[in-house]
């Protein structure tokens, strides 16, 4: 058998032809071509864009520092006297307690989404049940129905247990919020969990929870960081709930930031400091872990 | 030839997995009781939900055949279906129903475009491609309440807003654009948000392209717009429709923009549904009413989450199991 069938003659065929490409790209690279002029716009269009986009945050940062006067002009300063006088309202303005408040409930929140989660995703996908399709889609009915339609009920119960403007509320109702993404997110990095990986495991007599702690949740350790910060963002972020059912003991970040609209008046300088304060944990924390979002939001979607 | 050799052993490699399955679990109690410690870490997720979410429902349909003023004690008692004639009867809804769709739609098709341009361009090596990435995702983190006031003052005010600045040169000058045009004002600060989140899911599924069929296409002369139509969109399609339907789930729920920018105005120009439901309640205080909307709200909205769950399940119709 040394003549080549057809199939793999035309392999063979393509393979030289993408080396030769290859060859004659990597000389292009070298060469002020076309492509390259072309690539280099490309890149400043990107860079363009992307500093559009992100402008409007900018613009709230570089205005929390302005004297207020200096926040009302035209043509708009980019160029002025830097000011903490703002900062330093907004700090002495009773912003920590609202801080406090929500660090509790998106800690507590997400802690619960994820120790509620990570046992169904669990069974989901490693050791799937049978209907596991039929599950992963009633998760996935209850993220889309409206919380609007069930805040009667939830307030009336609230105000009968006395739960309202307690902390506690919102973390109740932050967990099944997050929890079918959180599912979804989880299941999906569990199964890039490699099958032979888990057999030898099992062969080698792992009990359930070697397996858990010493193959699983070393790999799929991104995947939780990744879920982790999506109910972060989203329980960080709620408004609805927080400013229809707490106020003046529970209120979190957004529900201080609308009470400080009302009370200080709409004075930019002041409410764009307040803002940045606001927005402050959830962008750093989303910067940190921007890779893993990349991979987790795709929700294992084509496997 | 090949078959009859690699079926047998596909087969081993089962009935080895099975035995081992077996051997984890006991086998003592047999296929039912193996089944129920399958199922036994869903539990907790279940009946979370099921309390958290259900119960609520259920009380909301119980609630819409009362009426009941919050303000008014005692004046909780059972009025049968007038609620919904009343919720049917008032022109307000419909607007709401047909704003929601509008603006969700808009907000979602204009991210999703804007989502996938953005990814095609962070798809490539070139300098500062990390930073690129961290400013563009910035909008999707900050918090709805804080980005609904930044565009209400410093981008839309006819006065001082950056907006009229960029617009003046070309003889725009002092427009309200949140009362002049409520419902694009709205669908912009909304699509800004979340073309990010757009931005990440297509991503995700342009990385997972192979570049060797890419170049191949290339070789074989594809032009960019054939590359692209033929090869990059039917792989990244399954990625766009997740984000379309991820996106609607959250946008349909968009509040804190309204809230905070038009307050549903000017007239109902922006009133959608959470916010006609919170008038309902919390300002009229119509437990009656409010619930009726709700009911009718959720059965819409499952009846589109019937459709596009089937959409979905094609994504997910070729997620092999494990093994």
């Amino acid at each position: 058998m040394t003549t080549l069938s057809p199939v793999e003659g035309a392999t063979a065929g393509n393979i030289a032809r993408v080396l030769a490409y290859r060859r004659s790209r990597r000389s292009h690279h070298k060469l002020f071509g076309r492509a390259r002029l072309f690539g280099h716009a490309w890149s400043v269009f990107t860079w363009l864009i992307a500093i559009v986009l992100f402008f409007p945050v900018f613009w709230m940062v570089l205005t929390a520092f302005k004297p207020e006067v200096s926040a009302y002009t035209v043509p708009p300063q980019i160029i002025f006297h830097p000011t903490l006088s703002e900062f330093a309202q907004v700090l002495s303005g009773g912003i920590l307690k609202p801080f406090e408040h929500s660090a509790f409930v998106t800690a507590v929140s997400t802690a619960a989404v994820l120790v509620i989660s990570f046992p169904a995703a669990y069974a989901l996908s490693v050791r799937p049940v049978k209907r596991w399709r039929d599950t992963m889609f009633f998760f996935l009915t209850l993220k889309m129905l409206p919380p609007v339609a069930g805040i009667i009920p939830i307030y009336i119960v609230a105000r009968n247990l006395h739960l309202l403007d307690n902390d506690w509320l919102l973390v109740i109702l932050y967990v099944p919020m997050n929890l079918p993404i959180a599912v979804w997110m989880l299941r999906s990095f569990l199964l890039e969990v490699p099958r032979e990986v888990l057999d030898a495991a099992r062969v080698d007599g792992a009990n359930v929870v070697t397996e858990l702690t010493r193959v699983i949740l070393p790999i799929v350790r991104p995947g939780i960081v990744a879920t982790a910060l999506i109910c972060v963002i989203f329980s960080w972020n709620e408004f609805f709930f927080a400013v229809n059912l707490t106020a003046t003991q529970a209120g979190t970040m957004p529900v201080f930031l609308v009470g400080f609209l009302t009370t200080e008046g709409l004075y930019w300088a002041k409410l764009c400091a307040a803002s940045t304060l606001c927005c402050l944990p959830v962008i750093l924390a989303g910067w940190i872990a921007q890779k893993h979002l990349v991979r987790g939001l795709a929700l294992g979607a084509i496997k | 030839m090949g078959d009859t050799v690699t079926a047998p052993s596909r087969s081993t490699v089962e009935r080895i997995r099975h035995v081992l399955d077996r051997r984890r679990e006991g086998d003592s109690g047999g296929a039912g009781r193996r089944r129920w410690v399958r199922r036994l870490p869903l539990l907790p997720a279940f009946v979370y939900v099921i309390v958290v979410t259900q119960v609520p429902f259920i009380a909301t349909i119980w609630y819409s055949f009362r009426s009941w003023n919050l303000l008014i004690p005692g004046s909780n008692h059972f009025t049968g279906l007038r609620s919904y004639q009343e919720v049917f009867a008032d022109p307000t809804f419909l607007i709401a129903v047909i704003n929601t769709v509008e603006l969700t739609a808009s907000a979602v098709i204009i991210a999703m475009l804007v989502g996938i341009g953005l990814a095609m361009l962070l798809n490539r090596e070139f300098f500062g491609r990390g930073v690129v990435r961290t400013l563009l995702i910035t909008p999707f983190l900050v918090m709805p309440v804080a980005s609904a006031l930044l565009w209400k003052t410093t981008m839309y005010d006819p006065l001082y807003g950056l907006l009229d600045f960029v617009l003046s040169p070309f003889g725009i000058h002092h427009v309200a654009w949140l009362s002049t045009f409520p419902m694009p004002a709205i669908v912009t600060i909304l699509a800004w948000e979340w073309a990010p989140f757009m931005m990440l899911i297509v991503l995700a599924g342009l990385q997972s392209e192979s570049l060797e069929v890419l170049e191949a296409a290339k070789v074989d002369g594809a032009s960019t717009v054939q590359t692209f139509t033929r090869l990059t969109f039917p792989h990244i399609r399954p990625y766009v429709q997740l984000g379309v339907l991820l996106g609607s789930v959250y946008i349909i729920q968009a509040f804190g923009e309204i809230f905070m920018d038009t307050a549903g105005g000017p007239g109902t120009a922006t009133t959608n549904l959470p916010y006609y439901l919170y008038e309902q309640v919390f300002n009229a205080y119509n437990v009656g009413v409010g619930a009726a909307a709700g009911v009718i709200v959720l059965i819409g909205t499952e009846i589109v989450a019937i459709f596009a769950l089937r959409l979905v399940s094609s994504l997910i119709a070729g997620t092999a199991m494990i093994g």
